[in-house]
Formats: structure tokens, C-alpha cells, sequence
């Protein structure tokens, strides 16, 4: 009776041990397939960049097939709508931001606001394109670097504001309430003490907003459109990085094919590093 | 000793208007920051109305007829929304099926098993894969993975489950190296760092003692995750499911470059279709009816209807979690 007990319970730690082995093995193998994924990605975006890399992409314009260009009208619309959608949509989000945390923090018209803020942080960014469609491109008449600013303004405003709330949240109590016992009043204490505060928070907000819309493709695809020359005018369409990744990627010229990876390197490089400056940001404020 | 020094009526006047002054700063100040969450409301409203205005040629043109037909013939315009509908929720089942388990692998790996020195820097990689643009993704799923995919994965399977019934199916078929279950393989990478992010904040909130206590009663590692730390926090690990998902459903630019843009419903998971997302995409610039932009609209509403609900149940779940964890 006894020996056939200790066996059982032999059996037993042996399976237990053995479920333990596998677990801890396949949750290793779970870490290592997604360090798999980000190294080869990494590494064919390199690989296929670095060749086509060269001063001529800052200084030429995007080519008709089978002649020498670069990426220059691209860059320039990127930067611009980036540079307007940031001026546009960052106000607009530390505000609201700032309205959730400071002046309504358990009302029931924030809670609703933050609930539609989070749907709008992950709702597909193609839809809120469409949207911007029907708003400016139609009543319009023609695609516009405008359409493409105010989409991608749509996609900065929730990140900040989501941003803001959090980091003015981490701000104690007692700071608020010193600079008010101070007779400071609310806007003042909002202002000068936890905007402050929570300076280095809030600009990580900022970065990640640039961040997340510099590789953003599909809302300008029907609003900004694209141009294959040089072009400024913000009343017109405009070329961006991505959507001429897109064109290129998929035409069959070998060529246009260089430039965009080209193009997906340098995405991907400036997107990479404002997303770790902004973590190292992060860190900072809540320590 | 006691010398007050009075103000001359002169200057309290001005303190006074300097205090006036800042009150009605004070309000403008809070009449902004209310504008600018009213903004939030208002975009999410526009967004909605924008869609419904912008389908309404496709609505009364199909009604509900748009949900069940799978036909989409530009030239002879007819439009029915299945294919797309189809390919969206079968690529993101894909995905949620291959992220969810390696998702909560990962977390589990980074809260308990990993050596501490390495925990920040493979969080950080993980989180990385969050970060790399959608078209990238996309890029380098044509050039790169689908042929690769093509050559080891979706020959051998087709060859191995030829004539097995239900597999020879669902695998058969030509291997195009393009398709939905590249769309989903991929898709399933993207969102992995969502799940792995929200499960190891989430299993971070489990108390030690509890742990403690089951290692105690001689528990081993497996154990305590999958009967102590897993359980206590169920609701964050489906609330951050959810959320991967509602981000899969909408994902666009990888998955218009891998699923092979065919507006039809093949048995083979191999096979190309097409998404919501995609259709739009690739269509959009394209469309030169009036009909054919609503069809696509729709399309769109459809998508935001979908992804509305899916991050509803997120977020209320990762709430409730939160507030359980006394944040």
C-alpha cells in the first residue's frame, strides 16, 4: 500500500516538474520569438536602407521611373504636416488634458470625455482620414496638405491628451494645494505649478503623438494624396514619406523600389529614436 | 513695536484690479481647457456623423443587402460588404490566436523568469515591435516575409495536409506566399507588444503575499502563474486582449500590402482576400462613383461600428482592473 503511494506521488512531482519545465521553456520561447520578429525586421530595413541611402535623398526630388532622384519633396511635405499637426492638435490636448485632471476629475462629463478620448487613441486611423475626407476634401473640391494636417492633428490630439491626464495625475496633491493657500488662483496654480511639474511628462506625450503619426499612412492617402514634385502649398497636395513608400513599394520598378526602403529606414529610424527619447522622458517624471 | 504700514488707497485699487484681472484669466483659462475636451467629443461625434452622411448613397442604394453580398463589381456597380467583413475578422482571429498566448509568454517571461539585469532591455525590444510604423510592417511583409513564408511554411503544409479533410481545406489551395494568413501572422506580431505591455502591468498588481503563499504550500513556477497570478488578473489580461484586437481589426497599411486586395471568399486560409481597411486603402483614390466612394464609406462605418464595441469591453474591462488594483 505505502510503496504504491510513494510511487503515485513520485509520478506526480515528476509531471508537475515536467508541466513546469515546458511552461518556463515555451514562455523563453515566447521572448525570443518576438526578439526574432524586431531583429529580422531590423536588420532588412538596414540591410536594404543603408544601400540606397546617400545625400542625393535630401536634395532631389522623387523620380519618374528609371531616372535618379530622391526624396526631398517627401521629407519636406512629412515635416510640414508633422510640424502643423503638432502646432494644431498639442494645444488642443494639454487643454483637454488639463480639464480632465485639474478641473473635473470625477464628473460624469469627464468620464465620458476620457472614454471617447481612448476610443479615438485606438480607433483605426484610416476611418478618422475618411472623416477628415468628408469635412475638408469634399466640401473642397481637391486634396489638400490642409486635409492632411487636420487628419493627422485627429490622431495627435487624443495621444497628448491621454498624456497630460496621466502625468498631471502623478502631481501630489500638496503642490496644488500650497500654491493655492498662497492665493494663487486656479489657473495660476495650473499654470506655474503642475504644468511644471509635469513639464518632462507632458512633452513625452508630444514626442510620442510625432511619433506615431510620422509613420502614419493610410488618413493621407485621400487627404494630403501626394505630389511627385516640390511643393509648399499647403492648399494643394502634398507628397509625405510614407505615402510615397506605398506608391513606390508597389510599382514594379526596381528603382522606386530603393527608394523606398530608403524611405522606410529613415521612418523608421526617426520614429524609433522619439520613441525611446520619449520613454527616457517618462522615466524621469515618475521617478 | 506693532507698525502697520498702511497701503494708500492707490494701490489697493490696483491690487484689486490686478485681482479682477486674474479672476477673469482665471475663467478664460477654464473656459478653454472645457472647449478643448468639448473638441474631443465633438471629433468623436463628427467622425460619426461624417460616415453615416458619407454612406448614405450606399445605404438606400443596397439597405442591408450590403452586409450579405460578397460581390464587389466596380464596373457594374455592385458593392456588398462580405469579403472585406470576412477577411478583417478571420486575419485578426489569426492573430489574437498566435499574440494571445505568446503575449501573456512574454509578460510571464519578463515578471518572473527573466534575469533582472536583462528585464529592461527586452521589455524595451518587445515594445520596439509597437513602435515600428504599420507600413513597415508592410514593406518588408511583401518583400520579405511572403516569400519566405511561401517557400517554407506554405508548401510543406500544403503538400503534408493534402487530402486531410477539414486541414486539406483550410490549407489547400496554391501557397501565393501573400494572403489572409499572412495578413494575420503579421498582424499578430504587431499586436503581440500590446498584450505583452497590458499583461505584465497587470500581473505587476498581484499582491506578493499571494504568490508567497503558493510557493509556500510547495507550488511550482507553473503553478503559481497559471492557478494564482493569471486568475487575479484575468480582467486586465482580457481587457488588453481586447484592445490588441480592436488594433488589429483596423490595421491598414500591413495588412493592404500581404492579403492580396481579392474581394472573395475562398475556403483556404492561404488564399488571398481582402479587409475592410484594405479595400479602403486601395480603392479610395480610385473610386470614381459616387456609389462606389459611399460603398467604401460604409465600409468604414462598418469598421468603426466593429472596432467601437470591441474597445468598449476593453476599456471597461482594464477600468475595472484598475480600480480593483486601488489606482
Amino acid at each position: 500500500m505505502a510503496a504504491t503511494r510513494t510511487i503515485g506521488n513520485r509520478a506526480l512531482y515528476l509531471r508537475r516538474r515536467m508541466a513546469n519545465t515546458i511552461f518556463i521553456t515555451l514562455s523563453l520561447s515566447a521572448a525570443i520569438f518576438g526578439l526574432i520578429w524586431l531583429g529580422f525586421i531590423l536588420e532588412t530595413l538596414l540591410s536594404n536602407g543603408i544601400a540606397a541611402l546617400g545625400p542625393h535623398l535630401f536634395t532631389e526630388a522623387t523620380p519618374p521611373p528609371g531616372e535618379e532622384g530622391g526624396l526631398s519633396n517627401a521629407i519636406v511635405g512629412s515635416l510640414i504636416m508633422t510640424i502643423g499637426a503638432v502646432v494644431i492638435g498639442t494645444p488642443i490636448g494639454i487643454y483637454a488634458g488639463t480639464y480632465l485632471a485639474e478641473y473635473a476629475r470625477y464628473g460624469r462629463l469627464s468620464f465620458v470625455v476620457r472614454f471617447v478620448n481612448d476610443i479615438l487613441l485606438s480607433a483605426p486611423s484610416i476611418v478618422l482620414g475618411l472623416f477628415i475626407y468628408e469635412l475638408v476634401v469634399r466640401p473642397m473640391g481637391h486634396f489638400s496638405a490642409f486635409a492632411g494636417t487636420l487628419a493627422l492633428a485627429v490622431i495627435v490630439i487624443p495621444v497628448v491628451v491621454r498624456t497630460t491626464e496621466n502625468m498631471l495625475l502623478l502631481v501630489p496633491n500638496g503642490l496644488r494645494e500650497a500654491a493655492a493657500a498662497l492665493g494663487a488662483p486656479q489657473s495660476f496654480v495650473i499654470k506655474l505649478v503642475t504644468w511644471k511639474a509635469a513639464q518632462a511628462g507632458m512633452i513625452t506625450g508630444v514626442l510620442l503623438a510625432v511619433a506615431r503619426i510620422s509613420g502614419e499612412t493610410a488618413p493621407l492617402l485621400f487627404t494630403a494624396l501626394g505630389n511627385n514634385s516640390m511643393s509648399t502649398d499647403v492648399t494643394g497636395p502634398m507628397a509625405s514619406l510614407p505615402a510615397v513608400i506605398f506608391q513606390f513599394a508597389l510599382s514594379p520598378y526596381e528603382d522606386w523600389h530603393d527608394l523606398a526602403w530608403a524611405g522606410a529606414l529613415l521612418v523608421t529610424g526617426t520614429v524609433l529614436t522619439l520613441s525611446i527619447i520619449a520613454r527616457l522622458l517618462e522615466k524621469k517624471q515618475r521617478n | 513695536m506693532t507698525d502697520i504700514t498702511l497701503t494708500e488707497p492707490s494701490a489697493l485699487t490696483a491690487r484689486a484690479d490686478s485681482a479682477r484681472k486674474a479672476g477673469a484669466g482665471d475663467t478664460r483659462f477654464r473656459i478653454t481647457a472645457f472647449a478643448a475636451a468639448m473638441m474631443v467629443l465633438l471629433i468623436f461625434l463628427g467622425v460619426i456623423v461624417a460616415l453615416v452622411s458619407g454612406a448614405m448613397p450606399a445605404f438606400k442604394a443596397f439597405g442591408f443587402g450590403f452586409f450579405t453580398t460578397e460581390a464587389w463589381r466596380p464596373s457594374r456597380e455592385i458593392f456588398g460588404a462580405l469579403g472585406p467583413i470576412y477577411g478583417t475578422l478571420v486575419s485578426s482571429a489569426i492573430a489574437m490566436v498566435i499574440a494571445v498566448p505568446v503575449g501573456i509568454g512574454v509578460a510571464i517571461f519578463l515578471t518572473e523568469l527573466c534575469p533582472r539585469v536583462l528585464r529592461r532591455p527586452i521589455g524595451i525590444a518587445i515594445e520596439l515591435l509597437a513602435g515600428i510604423p504599420s507600413i513597415i510592417y508592410g514593406i518588408w511583409g511583401l518583400f520579405i516575409f511572403a516569400p519566405w513564408f511561401q517557400l517554407h511554411v506554405q508548401e510543406p503544409v500544403i503538400l503534408a495536409t493534402e487530402g486531410v479533410p477539414v486541414l486539406g481545406t483550410l490549407f489547400g489551395g496554391n501557397a501565393y506566399g501573400i494572403g489572409i494568413f499572412t495578413a494575420g501572422l503579421i498582424l499578430s506580431i504587431m499586436i503581440l507588444p500590446f498584450i505583452s505591455a497590458v499583461t505584465r502591468d497587470v500581473l505587476e498588481t498581484v499582491p506578493g503575499v499571494l504568490k508567497e503563499a503558493s510557493y509556500g504550500l510547495g507550488s511550482t513556477q507553473w503553478e503559481v502563474m497559471w492557478k494564482v497570478a493569471l486568475p487575479y488578473a484575468r480582467t486586465g489580461v482580457v481587457g488588453g486582449a481586447m484592445l490588441a484586437l480592436g488594433r488589429a481589426l483596423g490595421e491598414t497599411m500591413a495588412v493592404t500590402f500581404v492579403i492580396g486586395n481579392a474581394h472573395r471568399i475562398e475556403p483556404s486560409l492561404f488564399a488571398p482576400g481582402t479587409s475592410i481597411s484594405a479595400a479602403i486603402a486601395n480603392e479610395f483614390t480610385e473610386a470614381t462613383t459616387e456609389l462606389y466612394t459611399a460603398s467604401l464609406i460604409e465600409l468604414g462605418l462598418i469598421l468603426f461600428f466593429i472596432t467601437f464595441i470591441v474597445l468598449s469591453c476593453a476599456q471597461m474591462m482594464l477600468r475595472r482592473m484598475e480600480k480593483a488594483s486601488g489606482k
